[in-house]
């Protein structure tokens, strides 16, 4: 029993993992940059939603919904700002300013919210599932986002497959110039794509401190590198290669620290995507480029 | 494109002018209080007494006695550092209000070290730079670590309130305030055998961190004397402490009746949170480091009822010196003090023992300074709020005995 209970903890963890991992895979499909600041955009969607709900008392799906709206205007400002004019700049400058704006939004957090922790009440009212006379206890949070996780999956695959802006996203991740001289607007479309991975970061923010409670301007900082890793993964670029990354990373993780040694939880996790890598270096699903955003 | 980039430059600028403009009058208000009027005749008889120097070449009676101190007052651990701040500097304006050590007036300056140690010792340089002679620091033991080799090569004397880990006063310029990790998980384990609070103990801590493994392992060591027995010592690292539930699983299935958690509070305050979540109700046990939970803003503090820690302080006992600081302390700063507070208080106050024992005079080089103190250290024995009779050995470790308070209704009570 215990077992299953690891395993949902696992798949509870990862698909965290997964949902972050989501905005670094699109943006990298499609814009061919890694976007450190994205574990940062989940820890200020985070505070804006602890704000909304504790000082400001709305309730819950309108906070929520204020933290979703207020990281699209987020991530849209930082590539505005940070990284249209870098666009034609070698990929190593766009990194570095990547890492910059990471570390801005981390100290414009300490500046304005302060070092201390703060305590992020769930936003998940479900009472825990029981099983097995207690034995077996699934949390509220843990249905919640795994449910949110698969449903921005299937929503994402789906824009891309049938809407017109998700055409020109494919497009533009396959050869920008060509997609320019076709008459594909490149900026705005990348622009939607930070606007989308920003939300889902919104709501990875929101999932993340629920079931893991503790908020500090740097909490996005590791969950947002995991996901980096989940994405490489899965094959980054590959929707369904983020999910998958980021759920069995977050499986191995539980396990490794269950079964073999807390102390070499990591360890293990690392070396995993080490032979995982050497095996396949373009990651799980890295190679259906059909699939890619 | 040009005028976007000078107006987000601006916007910097604004952001941190204004940050320095915020700050700025605080800073002032807490020298008018004080030690305005203090602050100028110490400047008055510092100039006078580097004429006398010069003229006659013999010791000044009064100068400056310029006191450092380092720790975090941004980042994870800031409510130790600002505790310890704020603590020092009202001891420096009682000292100074009563006039001074050996007649010199105290200076105090605090540098942030964001709880790591390479900016630890970058803010150790600084206050080198400003003048400083004793340095009161650092707060957290990681970064006392580094800045100890450095204050040993210029053979500064260093006083840490809080750095328990036994590197961190590896020096013979160092000594510290507080208990060392060793003798905090020994005294934890003798205390739950002695009181026979549980005899099925898990452990939960961080590998990544040299203070939480030191107290585990002498905690674990201790254990065996007291019959008690381990079930489950399972860690985290600084890169995987967002999720407990499997470690928490582990001591459930264990059976544990007590799980010891010689941890910070902030991961400590998840631990809580998810182990209620999985309705698993043990007795939790910590030390020093579980301080400041309380203080974790939106924590449900009923999560926290019945913790025990083992602390050398307690707000609330009924001694005279404990409630006059802490109601000083309250009214200076709206907060009521935790125990590093009191470490940092009580080590302003035993360097100014120390170094009325030594004669320290303003004109004495820093290295001179510390070999008189050195000395005087281990002849002294103070009185402060977090022991009676404290005295010291030649390695820096403090001789008191410890003690453990019980969070109750919201606050820490003493046992």
């Amino acid at each position: 029993m215990s077992f299953v209970s690891y395993l949902l903890n696992g798949i509870s963890l990862g698909s965290v993992y997964a949902i972050i991992a989501l905005g670094y895979t699109m943006v990298y499909g499609i814009a061919k940059m890694l976007n450190f600041a994205h574990g940062d955009v989940i820890m200020i969607g985070s505070y804006v939603a602890f704000v909304a709900i504790n000082s400001m008392g709305l309730p819950i799906p309108v906070s929520v919904l204020i933290s979703v709206a207020a990281c699209t205007l987020l991530g849209m400002a930082i590539e505005r700002i940070a990284y249209k004019p870098l666009r034609h700049a070698s990929k190593l400058a766009v990194l570095i300013t990547a890492i910059g704006a990471s570390y801005f939004l981390q100290n414009i957090a300490l500046l304005i919210f302060g070092a201390n922790t703060k305590s992020f009440s769930s936003v998940v009212k479900m009472k825990p599932l029981q099983f097995a006379d207690g034995q077996l206890n699934i949390s509220g949070e843990t249905i919640i986002t795994v449910a949110a996780c698969v449903a921005i999956m299937i929503c994402l695959m789906a824009f891309m497959k049938y809407s017109k802006a998700g055409h020109a996203m494919l497009a533009v991740s396959e050869d920008d110039g060509a997609a320019q001289l076709m008459g594909i607007n490149v900026n705005g479309t990348i622009a939607l794509t930070f606007a989308i991975g920003s939300a889902l970061a919104a709501v990875a923010g929101v999932l993340l401190c629920s079931a893991y409670p503790s908020l500090t301007p740097y909490t996005g900082a590791m969950p947002g590198i995991k996901a980096f890793v989940a994405a490489v993964f899965g094959g980054i670029g590959s929707i369904p290669g983020a999910f998958i990354g980021g759920v069995l990373l977050g499986i191995i993780e539980i396990l490794g620290k269950a079964y073999i040694s807390s102390q070499l939880a990591d360890a293990i996790v690392f070396a995993v995507l080490i032979v995982v890598l050497v095996v396949k270096p373009t990651g799980i699903l890295g190679k259906q480029i059909q699939e890619k955003v | 494109m040009k005028k976007l980039l000078s107006l987000a430059m601006a916007t910097i600028l604004a952001f941190s002018v204004a940050a320095c403009g915020s700050k700025a009058p605080a800073d002032t208000e807490e020298t008018t209080t004080g030690e305005a009027a203090e602050t100028t005749e110490g400047a008055e008889t510092d100039s006078e007494g580097a004429e006398d120097t010069e003229g006659t070449g013999t010791a000044a009676e009064g100068g400056v006695l310029k006191i450092g101190g380092i720790g975090p007052i941004t980042g994870g651990a800031a409510v130790y550092g600002m505790a310890v701040m704020n603590a020092a500097n009202l001891a420096v304006d009682e000292i100074n209000a009563a006039g001074g050590i050996n007649g010199m007036q105290v200076e105090f300056q605090f540098e942030d070290d964001e709880h790591d140690a390479e900016k630890s010792v970058n803010a150790y340089n600084t206050l080198k730079d400003w003048g400083m002679q004793v340095l009161m620091g650092t707060v957290t033991s990681t970064p006392c670590t580094a800045v100890v080799a450095k204050s040993a090569e210029d053979n500064m004397f260093h006083l840490t309130p809080s750095g328990s880990a036994v590197e961190s006063i590896a020096q013979p310029n160092a000594f510290r305030v507080c208990f060392s990790d060793p003798n905090q998980g020994a005294a934890s384990a003798q205390y739950i055998g002695e009181n026979g609070i549980a005899t099925k103990v898990a452990v939960i801590y961080d590998s990544s961190d040299v203070y939480s493994t030191g107290i585990y392992e002498k905690f674990s060591a201790e254990a065996a004397n007291q019959g008690i027995e381990i079930v489950a010592a399972e860690a985290f690292t600084a890169d995987s402490k967002t999720d407990f539930s499997v470690q928490l699983q582990k001591a459930k299935e264990a059976a544990a009746e007590l799980v010891f958690l010689p941890i910070y509070y902030t991961e400590a305050s998840i631990i809580l949170t998810q182990a209620n979540g999985m309705g698993f109700e043990p007795i939790f046990f910590g030390c020093d480091g579980l301080d400041g939970i309380l203080a974790v803003d939106n924590f449900d503090t009923a999560l926290a009822e019945g913790v025990m820690l083992l602390t050398p302080f307690a707000a609330d006992a009924d001694d005279e010196a404990t409630k006059s600081f802490v109601t000083a302390y309250q009214e200076a700063y709206g907060e009521i003090p935790n125990q590093f507070a009191a470490d940092a208080y009580d080590a302003i106050y035993i360097i100014k023992a120390a170094a009325e024992q030594a004669g320290v005079t303003a004109d004495m080089s820093v290295s001179d300074m510390c070999e008189a103190m050195k000395v005087a250290m281990t002849q002294i024995t103070v009185d402060g709020l977090t022991g009676t009779g404290i005295t010291w050995s030649e390695d820096g470790e403090p001789s008191k005995s410890p003690k453990a308070v019980v969070i109750t209704d919201g606050a820490y009570a003493a046992q």
